[in-house]
């Protein structure tokens, strides 16, 4: 059995059982506490440059599905470290095992290892950066540092269009899930999935609203993600935001976004709808956050984390502008914010 | 919340039976805990005597009396509640709200139900109305048809085509229901559950789906969390009490997690469920089409044996959130109560895996199978808590305390691995060792690959530890496996491992079950062990000089060891903490109030087994350990314990020793002058027929150490005693078989006591109703004794004191003893708390285990605690659930089958006693009463009674030599004919037309028992829900009392009225 070496930046240093690509890696060493949907979090481009923690031991249990059931085309995770690896997964969506799908994606799997410790780890020092050591050392890389947003961006302008068209939908992909635009597909939206430098007014697209997606990294690299948002408010087109799209928006706003400090990566965070009793549990992977006590003008907060009161969203008081952290799509994770998707197309429906 | 509330009515869920167990003691508890925060206050009624939420300090008042509308009426007028709680106390307590409710009770005396409302009750419990809601909102569930006849029913059949699900409405786990794969089987389950019920219901089988269950939670805002899934290993088929349950789900990926979850959420806001419900579904492992293929099988919507177990798996206080929502908080408004910092409304995440396995006791049943279905037979169950699955299971197999070290075990008994029976995961490793594929079992068991899979990984490592154990111990111990298999699959001793261990520094780390893993600091202690681990979550080190106590809690409940002894533990904890000393509990029983993460400083949810405490032992370093208070399971670790150096706390693990050993017992008693039955411990078969014939037969027959009498029983000639030679010596492979003179027509007497140093510091002298022969645990209990004459006493507590006093015991104690003619003998001595702790405790208003916890932890010579003279009585009366077990055949015996108890007050024992009989469920007679007595010695003893039931007016049937006995006398009887007479009318005929409202069968000992026509008289009664006397004593006990008191006469008094609770 091949082993390899996690090396976080502080000196901590532990050994587990490598599989999947057998090569070194570096990056930000994140952890997520979901309990399903290892896949989709995979596939997820706001993981870009990180390699991911699973606090829910069993990891590979359902193997891994067909393509058009992961949330992009590739694996944008660094590498996973698991407590416990299965190798002999049994699903009737199963395609092929974990371990032979990271192989083939050049990604490596630790596994044997205490992810709870790990966890708590990261969150009493924040996320660290640390390495895989399997063949060979290499260095500590920040990916903080680099316009990951550009890295998992779509190339150029795609067309996506349902059976039935009832809107034209601009969807800024920053590294957005699949099932944002599937979401949107469902609801009889015609699609433009634009890269995330890809000015919609100056290419004279006819949209009746802009969704910008989610997306690794600090929103402050997107600075031409954050332009086409400003014009999109300036053209008071409604727009909606997730995620990234949430910090992006506020600071084409005016606003402010910072790092916290072991983010949010989890199935389970309760969110409250400010001015009303009601609690949605989301899917949410951030580790950045919007400042609410720099929100641009005319904004006032829309949701709040009810178990750290961090900001989850924000509303433009008169305009159809508004934007949360959490994912209504879900992908991994529950589904009781999917409606935001009807709210979207009933302000663009109302123009 | 709703400020109005000043007063709630809770009603508890009485004895504890198979599929209704100690989980609503858990519910209950916490309920009056979330209630009494809001200063509400809490009025209880809940015969359980046994139970923690009927203890001083729980509830306001508390009334030791039938859960029956009757009962619940008078205690509403008495009290006036301004709501009631109806969800927290099982079916039972369901059942009697829906009843009220239909009688306009509430209305009339303006009681409020809290949480649910009973309209949504309903539907969930009205299969054609579920169904008709389900499809208004175009979600699956199984197609079915209710008839209200067995001809409907087998023409609905005939449409689904075999087999099919047959379902009665209204049962406690899924009684008279079950896949049938005939006519035939059809009509015999159809015309059984129609006598209970009008209407039942025809089902398309699911059977071979895999079985998924969602724990939800709901509050008036419209707020709604699914607390847990979990998933049936063993597939649709095998109820899911009856289940192997692992949780989270494993073999769910995020699509059919996260649709089953939506599911689940929109059924619950349709329902307009306040507070928790449980939804189960069974989910197609190969849907035909691409997409999820699903059914949803039921919905409780109240708490539940899953939700008591949802609550242990992830730490989230299921129940105490569900009485916070009924009393009109939002979950938003209602905190985490494990982190502290984050709040009710959101789901756990795990970083472990837990594993249920349920305990089943079908041995102690004559004539019961050892198969496993739809039904639910299983009396407790344990959960494991890993993090891996192989490392979970195995625990969980270990805790089971059935004699097996893991999933694997020579022990385990040659059956088919591929039938549903107790022990099919031990089979499926066991092939799996011997090379059968995964494939192949999988195919044959409709159990996941995956799992099958895993346990491959343990019989493979099996199969590599056979050949040495090289540097595999660290990986061994991953898996799961005790040093006690490790040692045997290496040819070494156990004790060589566990050294092996401690040079290589291979021990388990502790974590934390925090409900968010790690994501925010958990102020929790709600602790278990992993191999799988590089460090520990909490600091365990000790600060110097400080006082702290391990309490061993009693594992899983079984027949013999139930919620009584989780009342001796919590006691002693809550105890041990009063005096100042910081609390630690052991145990792994998720149907528990000890496992409650607040009922100690820490809880270990992790095995009870001498290798696992010794770990903990090392761990926390303690003041002691406290083995005394959980029953047999934590008193039988005492000798391997104090081997390894661990400091057993009160009466020394020699004199435990002296009082276990009946050797060494024996020895002192002759020592003492103490009479005891005639007895050897004899190992071969020559020996113990020739000793049994030299004292004369009948004999008993027992093996060493007794939990509620193992292959206990009675011999009555030599072929008896060499079948049941046969029998103990299966369970006994380390000590000898005892044989001991049966003494007849004794009288049985028990004394609980406490003692310190050897000096008695109180006691209570309990009599059995039923003469010896029927099991303690199985006996009515009497306290005061009102048929024990004052000679008999004296004697009684000469020994006691006698046996004190040698032994010098300090803590808890119960000896049983015979009286035949002034004589008395001791039969047994426990150095331990007894089942009967908690009701002498509450009978005298003396709490016994507070005493003994204090002896165990002063040093000091404590006063005598004595109780004034009682002016009232308490009755205990055992519940049975042989209703539940296939062909059990209902009879008391030698070996214990109650599972659970009851206890109940009068001011004289026929209006506790009455009291106590109506608490088990037995409907007093109207008109008329069936009489079968066997042997005349019995017919003579009865005519006393048959005189009674003739001057109450009542009318007697007989069987023929019953009538002709009676006849003789003056007493007028109508004969029913046994089958073989073959003459009309039939005890059968009138028994399944319900034309008797009781019967009485006393059979004779030395006819053939458990076939021919006494058994079908019994079990036919049984399946048609009438009351059953078996036990003559117990008989006339019951229809002296009729004479002597009607229902007007059983009073609705709370507990305070007979006992000054200071």
């Amino acid at each position: 059995m091949a082993v390899a070496k996690l090396i976080l930046e502080d000196g901590t240093t532990t050994t587990g059982q490598l599989f999947g690509a057998p090569i070194s890696v570096s990056g930000e060493v994140v952890f997520a506490t979901g309990m399903v949907g290892y896949d989709m979090s995979m596939t997820d481009p706001s993981y870009a440059g990180q390699i991911l923690v699973f606090t829910y031991p069993l990891i590979g249990n359902w193997g891994v599905p067909k393509e058009k059931y992961w949330e992009s085309s590739k694996v944008h995770t660094k590498a996973i470290i698991v407590g416990d690896l299965t190798t002999a997964p049994n699903h009737w969506q199963m395609q092929q095992t974990l371990d032979a799908w990271a192989r083939s994606q050049g990604v490596p799997i630790l596994s044997g290892i205490d992810t709870r410790a790990l966890a708590q780890k990261l969150r009493d020092h924040g996320v660290m950066l640390g390495k895989i050591v399997a063949s060979h050392d290499l260095k500590f890389e920040d990916p903080n540092k680099r316009n990951l947003v550009a890295e998992v961006s779509v190339a150029k302008l795609q067309i996506h269009k349902p059976k039935n068209i009832k809107y034209k939908i601009g969807l800024l992909n920053c590294g957005s899930k699949r099932n944002i635009l599937n979401s949107l597909l469902k609801r009889d939206a015609m699609v433009y999935e634009m890269p995330w430098d890809y000015d919609p007014f100056t290419n004279k697209l006819e949209l009746d609203g802009l969704l910008i997606s989610n997306g690794p990294g600090d929103p402050k690299m997107a600075d031409k993600s954050i332009a086409i948002v400003k014009k999109s408010m300036e053209a008071k087109l409604p727009t909606f935001g997730v995620c990234l799209g949430n910090q992006l928006l506020a600071l084409a706003a005016g606003g402010d976004t910072y790092k916290l400090k072991f983010g949010h990566r989890s199935q389970n965070q309760p969110t409250i709808e400010i001015g009303t009793n009601r609690c949605y549990i989301t899917t949410q992977n951030h580790g950045f956050a919007v400042d609410e006590k720099k929100l641009p003008k005319g904004f006032k907060p829309w949701f709040t984390n009810a178990n750290d009161g961090t900001n989850e969203g924000i509303k433009h008081e008169k305009l159809p502008f508004f934007t949360i952290q959490f994912h209504p799509e879900a992908t991994p994770g529950p589904t009781d914010t999917l409606w935001l998707f009807d709210y979207f197309l009933e302000r663009v429906r109302n123009g | 919340m709703d400020k109005k509330i000043k007063r709630v009515l809770l009603l508890g869920s009485g004895a504890l039976q198979i599929g209704q167990a100690g989980e609503f003691d858990y519910s209950g508890s916490q309920a009056i805990k979330a209630l009494k925060e809001e200063n509400i206050e809490v009025i209880l009624i809940n015969p359980n005597i046994a139970t923690i939420q009927t203890s001083e300090n729980f509830a306001t008042r508390v009334y030791f009396l039938p859960v029956d509308t009757h009962f619940v009426e008078e205690v509403i007028k008495k009290e006036k509640p301004d709501g009631i709680l109806l969800s927290f106390g099982g079916q039972t307590a369901l059942n009697c709200g829906l009843e009220l409710e239909n009688l306009g009770i509430f209305k009339k005396h303006k009681v409020k139900v809290l949480g649910t409302p009973t309209a949504a009750i309903e539907t969930t419990e009205d299969r054609q109305k579920f169904a008709d809601l389900l499809r208004s909102i175009n979600l699956l569930t199984p197609q079915s048809h209710a008839v209200n006849s067995v001809k409907l029913a087998l023409s609905v059949a005939q449409k689904f085509s075999y087999p099919v699900m047959i379902r009665s409405g209204y049962s406690l786990g899924g009684q008279d229901s079950g896949v049938v794969y005939s006519k035939e089987e059809v009509k015999v389950i159809a015309s059984k559950a129609l006598a209970k019920t009008s209407q039942i219901l025809i089902e398309e089988s699911v059977a071979g789906w895999k079985e998924i269950e969602y724990e939800v939670v709901r509050d008036k805002y419209d707020n709604c969390i699914t607390v847990c899934n979990m998933e049936n290993i063993d597939p649709m088929g095998i109820h899911t009490g009856e289940s192997v349950v692992v949780a989270p789900s494993q073999t769910l990926n995020n699509y059919e997690y996260h649709k089953l979850r939506q599911i689940a959420i929109k059924v619950v806001r349709k329902l307009g469920i306040v507070g928790e419900c449980n939804i189960q579904y069974a989910l197609n492992p190969k849907p035909k089409n691409g997409k999820i293929e699903y059914r949803i099988i039921e919905v409780n919507a109240r708490l539940s044996r899953s939700s008591a177990l949802a609550s242990k798996a992830t730490g989230y206080p299921l129940a105490y959130v569900a009485a916070k929502l009924a009393l009109g908080y939002g979950l938003t408004e209602i905190k985490n109560s494990v982190t502290r910092k984050t709040i009710a409304c959101f789901e756990p995440a795990l970083d472990y895996i837990v594993v249920k396995f349920p305990r089943w006791d079908l041995g102690k049943f004559v004539k019961s199978q050892p198969i496993i279905g739809s039904s639910m037979q299983s009396v407790g169950e344990v959960m494991a808590v890993g993090r891996n699955f192989e490392e979970t299971i195995q625990k969980a197999a270990r805790m089971l305390d059935m004699g097996s070290q893991g999933i694997i075990d020579e022990k385990i008994p040659k059956i088919d691995y591929k039938l549903p029976t107790p022990w099919r995961l031990f089979k499926i490793t066991e092939e799996l060792k011997r090379g059968t594929s995964v494939a192949k079992i999988a195919k044959e068991t409709h159990i996941d690959a995956f799992f099958i899979s895993k346990l491959k990984n343990i019989a493979d490592f099996e199969n590599v530890l056979s050949k040495g154990l090289g540097a595999n111990i660290k990986k061994a111990k991953q898996l799961g496996f005790s040093d006690k298999r490790i040692a045997k699959l290496t040819n070494s001793q156990a004790e060589e491992i566990t050294a092996l261990r401690s040079k290589q520094n291979i021990h388990p780390y502790v974590k934390q079950i925090d409900t968010l893993a790690a994501e925010y600091p958990a102020e929790t202690n709600y602790l278990y062990l992993t191999y799988n681990a590089e460090k520990d979550d909490v600091s365990t080190s000790q600060k110097p000089k400080a006082k702290s106590v391990i309490v061993l809690g009693s594992g899983p409940y079984r027949i013999g060891s139930s919620v009584e002894f989780d009342w001796c533990s919590v006691t002693c904890a809550q105890t041990a903490k009063d005096l100042g000393y910081s609390t630690i509990i052991i145990n792994c029983n998720p149907e528990t109030v000890s496992t409650d993460y607040d009922m100690a400083d820490k809880l270990y949810f992790d095995e009870l087994t001498a290798e696992t405490v010794f770990e903990i032992y090392k761990k926390e370093n303690p003041t002691g350990v406290i083995v005394s208070v959980g029953g047999q399971t934590p008193n039988n670790l005492s000798e391997e314990l104090s081997q390894n150096g661990v400091k057993i706390l009160g009466t020394s693990q020699k004199s435990i020793d002296s009082a276990e050993d009946r050797n060494k017992f024996s020895k002192l008693c002759d020592k003492l002058g103490i009479d005891q039955p005639k007895w050897a411990a004899l190992k071969a078969t020559e020996d113990a027929i020739r000793f049994a014939q030299k004292i004369g037969f009948p004999v008993l027959v027992r093996p060493s150490y007794v939990l509620s009498g193992v292959a206990f029983n009675i011999a009555l000639d030599k072929n008896d005693l060499k079948t049941y030679l046969e029998m103990a010596s299966q369970v006994s492979d380390k000590y000898p078989v005892v044989i001991s003179k049966y003494i007849e027509n004794a009288k049985e007497i028990e004394i609980d006591a406490v003692a310190q140093y050897g000096k008695i510091l109180t006691y209570a002298i309990s009599e059995h109703v039923e003469n010896a022969g029927v099991h303690s645990g199985d006996a009515t209990l009497v306290l005061p004794s009102q048929k024990v004459n004052e000679q008999t006493k004296k004697q009684i507590m000469a020994i006691t004191q006698k046996i004190a006093s040698n032994l010098a015991i300090t803590g808890p104690f119960n000896i049983q003893f015979l009286a035949k003619e002034n004589k008395v003998m001791v039969i047994e001595c426990n150095l331990r708390a007894s089942r009967s702790f908690p009701f002498v405790s509450k009978v005298t208003g003396v709490n016994f285990i507070k005493l003994a916890t204090k002896t165990m932890l002063t040093s000091s010579q404590l006063p005598a605690t004595n109780y004034q003279i009682l002016d009232h009585v308490g009755v205990k009366a055992p519940q049975f659930s042989f209703t539940r077990i296939k062909g059990a055949d209902p009879v008391l015996r030698v070996e214990m089958s109650s599972t659970g108890e009851v206890a109940t007050f009068g001011k004289d024992v026929w209006e506790a006693f009455l009291k106590s009989q109506m608490a088990i469920g037995i409907k007093m007679p109207k008109k008329s009463v069936f009489a079968s007595i066997g042997g005349d010695e019995n017919k003579e003893r009865f005519l006393e009674t048959a005189k009674i039931l003739a001057r109450l007016g009542l009318k007697i049937y007989a069987t023929s030599g019953t009538s002709a006995y009676l006849k003789k006398y003056g007493i007028l009887t109508t004969t029913l004919f046994k089958i073989h007479e073959n003459k009309k009318p039939t005890i059968i005929d009138y028994i399944t037309s319900k034309k008797v409202d009781m019967v009485i069968n006393i059979f004779d000992p030395y006819e053939a028992m458990h076939s021919g026509d006494g058994y079908k008289i019994r079990r036919a009664t049984l399946d048609f829900g009438i009351p059953l006397l078996t036990n003559l004593q117990n008989t006339e006990l019951f229809i002296e009392s009729l004479s002597k008191k009607s229902l007007v006469d059983l009073k609705p008094m709370p507990w305070n009225s007979y006992i000054n609770l200071s």
